[in-house]
């Protein structure tokens, strides 16, 4: 120890970090000229940004929101280029409700804000009154009427049906189990569906008329066919893929192996197929003289489509489910449904939760393809307005609008399907 | 003295096939069989009863007439009086040829994009995630017909290269040239399949390419063995870059001399060019967007895979002295694929699915030709789609199928 000749006794005094570390000029020297590599990305990527930000301004900001036809346009630029915003002020309307009748606008309308009023028990649970779920549970048969119109004792009679199974259901199932119960609950549902609802339909509708003004399918159009294809494939689709899936993994071989192939045969054909399907061969399946609703039959394909991705986003969830919480319900002495209802689903559609909300958004986004069968969703309608002679010509700012709406609608499904996850996520952070 | 008896035999009650798990089961399954079968049944019968009503009578003679309509885009010979099957061939091909063609790029520009989102570079990574974003939520539809629009608005027409020197690749609104492979002292075509509706040519030319191809990197792969051997006794890798490209070089060389290998140029000539090979605008459009679309997913399994790599994997292979760009290709990216193939393979399935929508942009595919103008001339709805949907059915299938096989083969094998 005799070697060290020199101990510094006082602490040095604590400097500054050195200016070029700190600061915006520190972030930048951190996370943009960290290397000769990313000091090229990042110069490329600058002027990448700046020359086609630059042409999108320059292009979008553009005096033409007067104009009533594309000559007009052409004439306020004089020879620029430039947006011609004259077709979204004359058509975003159109672009919204198609060709619904505009003095019943407030018809959907109405039903949106509704639907909001609906789903907020689903969505935001602890921030609204319980109560509340009754309406969720009567919009099902509130929503067509409105949209449509018509007598109000078909949508009536139709949910009559589920009250009167839930009643015969209740009866029974004192007296003789929950099986038979469930069996004559749907029995007298059907019988009500199938021979008695015309009937009584037929007697209330020439007695007392109550109804709305009816509106056929073929004006629904644009950003509210999307919306009404998209909310009820996805509300159909959530209960019978919560079945396919339950059908999947049970040990029931032929339950199983139907299941499984209704699952693969649809997950392996492209939508549009099955579009094509509803078109022009689903009339043909059905008992002679059917010719039911062209918008119905896309709701019930997209529905079947939905329910098969449905069905192993769920599946995906009962797998990742541990085995001790299906032992544990079995220990419980809970019968099948019970371990379902109680224990199994609650924590599997928790896991499935972005799975379920991707789907949504992708049936959504794929609302446009009825377009190629000739419905008027934005994308058909952009066609539409393009036949026109006033904007023969308009792509641009059309396909753009659309864009944007498509954006706006599945960029907020996302997040708000982030904040369900981290809502929903009790386990240890 | 006690004795030990079996309880007493219960006989067989009809009220055990309900109360019974033992039979329970039994009974469930075969009333859903029965309802199925029910189900069906009706189905078959109001179908049968609908056709006779029509006039139809359920047939697919319609496949041999001849099918009328020209097809612009094209991997096989064919005209308009070839048969519907043949059509409906043709189709198939161009939607496996765009399937693949997306397939590939979309992963290229998958994981470029993944990986990028991730980097340190702030403006990169946001710039990427603004990607992603974009694409991911507007649909593909949308995207397919507005690079149609960029294609057919933005490109100059054929007619304004009139009289310029245009070189090798040409790019106008009717679509993209580029050099063709010529042969001039060429080997022929083998014909598949004689007459029939699924005749095809390979060209034996590109056999031997191939061939000659094959026989190089097998002797690379050799040289490497041995190189690999002399190391591992010596600790000395002797150098043999030269020895592998010369490997994979010369039979390639040889061969493409030997035939006369030369290329053909796009000419303009009266109204449009000809030579070369020319892609479709539809094609490109169908393409370009189908690979971007399916790139923003594909950029978001890479992303999930590479932050499912724990983090000492990166420290370990830093501590070892490994750069960032090496420990990405050399330890986290071999681990993060794992992860990937799986939701990958569902990306792939979902392009081959969306190619589909060819028909929104004009592209003949299967559903173009077999399910679009097949079904419009002949009115069998019925068939055509059944068998159009059987097809990508088996699409579907064989591409799952190779890529769990795939998927087995580099899944880490746990005890």
């Amino acid at each position: 120890m005799s070697d060290v000749f020199f101990v510094r006794t006082e602490m040095l005094q604590q400097q500054a970090p050195p200016s070029t570390s700190v600061g915006i000029v520190g972030w930048m020297r951190e996370n943009l000229f960290s290397g000769w590599l990313n000091s090229i990305l990042t110069v490329v990527s600058a002027l990448f940004i700046f020359f086609v930000a630059g042409g999108f301004l320059s292009w979008a900001v553009s005096p033409t929101w007067g104009a009533t036809s594309l000559t007009e346009c052409r004439e306020i630029l004089a020879g620029h280029e430039g947006a011609c915003w004259g077709v979204i002020r004359d058509r975003w309307v159109q672009l919204l409700f198609g060709f619904y009748p505009s003095e019943l606008y407030w018809r959907p309308i109405l039903t949106f804000v509704l639907l909001a009023v609906a789903l907020a028990p689903v969505l935001f649970a602890e921030k609204v009154p319980a109560k509340l779920v009754y309406f969720t549970a009567a919009f099902p048969f509130l929503m067509p009427w409105l949209l449509w119109g018509g007598s109000i004792w078909g949508p009536l009679a139709a949910a009559a049906g589920f009250v009167i199974g839930y009643f015969v259901y209740g009866a029974v199932v004192k007296a003789a189990g929950s099986l038979a119960g469930l069996i004559v609950g749907v029995a007298a549902a059907l019988i009500w569906w199938l021979f008695l609802a015309p009937v009584v339909v037929d007697l209330l509708s020439g007695t007392v008329s109550i109804g709305l003004e009816a509106v056929e399918s073929r004006k629904f159009g644009g950003m509210m066919l999307s919306i009404t294809i998209g909310i009820v494939a996805i509300a159909c689709s959530l209960p019978i893929g919560i079945v396919l899936a339950l059908g999947r993994q049970s040990d029931l071989m032929i339950l199983k192996s139907l299941c499984v192939g209704f699952i693969e045969f649809i997950r392996g054909v492209p939508l549009i197929t099955l579009l094509f399907v509803a078109s022009t061969l689903l009339n043909i399946f059905m008992p002679p003289g059917t010719n039911f609703d062209i918008i119905m039959r896309v709701i019930i394909m997209a529905t079947l489509f939905a329910s098969a991705y449905m069905a192993e986003v769920i599946r995906g969830g009962l797998a990742a489910l541990p085995k001790g919480q299906y032992e544990g319900a079995d220990s419980l002495g809970l019968n099948y449904w019970q371990a379902q209802r109680l224990i199994i689903m609650p924590q599997a559609l928790k896991i499935s939760i972005p799975g379920i909300v991707s789907t949504f958004i992708g049936l959504f986004k794929d609302t446009t393809l009825v377009s190629v069968i000739g419905l008027l969703d934005p994308l058909g309608l952009s066609n539409a307005i393009r036949a026109d002679t006033d904007w023969n010509g308009v792509v641009w700012e059309l396909y753009g609008f659309i864009a944007l709406l498509f954006f706006i609608f599945c960029f907020s499904m996302s997040r708000y399907s982030m904040y369900l996850e981290r809502k929903l996520r009790t386990d240890h952070q | 003295m006690t004795t030990l008896t079996d309880p007493p035999k219960e006989s067989f009650r009809l009220s055990m096939l309900i109360y019974d798990t033992r039979y329970r089961s039994m009974t469930i399954q075969v009333v859903a069989l029965i309802g199925f079968m029910l189900l069906i049944g009706w189905l078959v019968n109001n179908t049968a009863q609908n056709l006779l009503d029509l006039g139809k009578e359920p047939s697919f003679s319609f496949l041999g007439e001849a099918a009328g309509y020209d097809i612009n885009q094209r991997l096989v010979d064919y005209d308009n009086q070839n048969s519907h099957l043949r059509a409906s061939f043709v189709g198939l091909l161009n939607t496996l040829l765009v399937a693949v063609m997306g397939c590939i790029t979309a992963t290229i520009l998958g994981v470029i994009i993944g990986v990028l989102r991730l980097s340190k570079n702030w403006l990169i990574s946001k710039l990427m995630t603004v990607y992603v974003e974009t694409f991911r939520n507007v649909p593909v539809l949308l995207w397919i017909v507005f690079t149609m629009a960029i294609l057919i608005e933005t490109l100059p027409v054929p007619r304004s290269f009139k009289g310029v020197d245009v070189g090798a690749v040409v790019v106008t609104n009717r679509g993209i040239y580029v050099p063709e492979p010529l042969f001039s002292r060429s080997l022929g075509d083998i014909h598949l399949f004689g007459a029939s509706s699924f005749r095809f040519d390979i060209s034996l030319d590109l056999i031997a390419f191939l061939i000659a191809l094959a026989l190089g990197l097998f002797v690379r792969h050799k040289i490497n063995q041995r190189a690999h051997r002399i190391q591992e006794e010596t600790g000395i890798r002797p150098t043999t870059w030269y020895l592998s490209l010369a490997a994979v070089a010369v039979p390639v060389l040889v061969v493409l001399v030997t035939l006369g290998f030369y290329l053909g140029y796009p000419e303009f000539k009266g109204f449009n060019f000809r030579g070369g090979t020319h892609m479709r605008n539809s094609l490109i459009a169908l393409w370009l967007a189908l690979s971007l679309y399916t790139a923003a997913f594909i950029a978001e399994n890479v992303r999930a895979g590479i932050l499912a790599i724990s983090k000492g994997q990166t420290e370990a292979a830093a501590a070892l002295g490994l750069r960032s760009n090496r420990i990405m290709s050399l330890v986290i990216l071999p681990q993060a694929l794992r992860v990937i193939i799986p939701p990958l393979i569902s990306q792939y399935l979902n392009l081959t699915k969306n190619s589909s929508l060819a028909i929104a942009v004009g592209y003949m595919d299967l559903t173009g030709t077999l399910m679009g103008i097949t079904l419009n001339q002949t009115g069998r709805e019925l068939e055509t789609l059944l068998l159009g949907m059987l097809i990508y059915l088996l699409i579907s299938l064989s591409i799952s199928l190779v890529m769990n096989w795939y998927n087995n083969r580099v899944k880490l094998v746990e005890r």
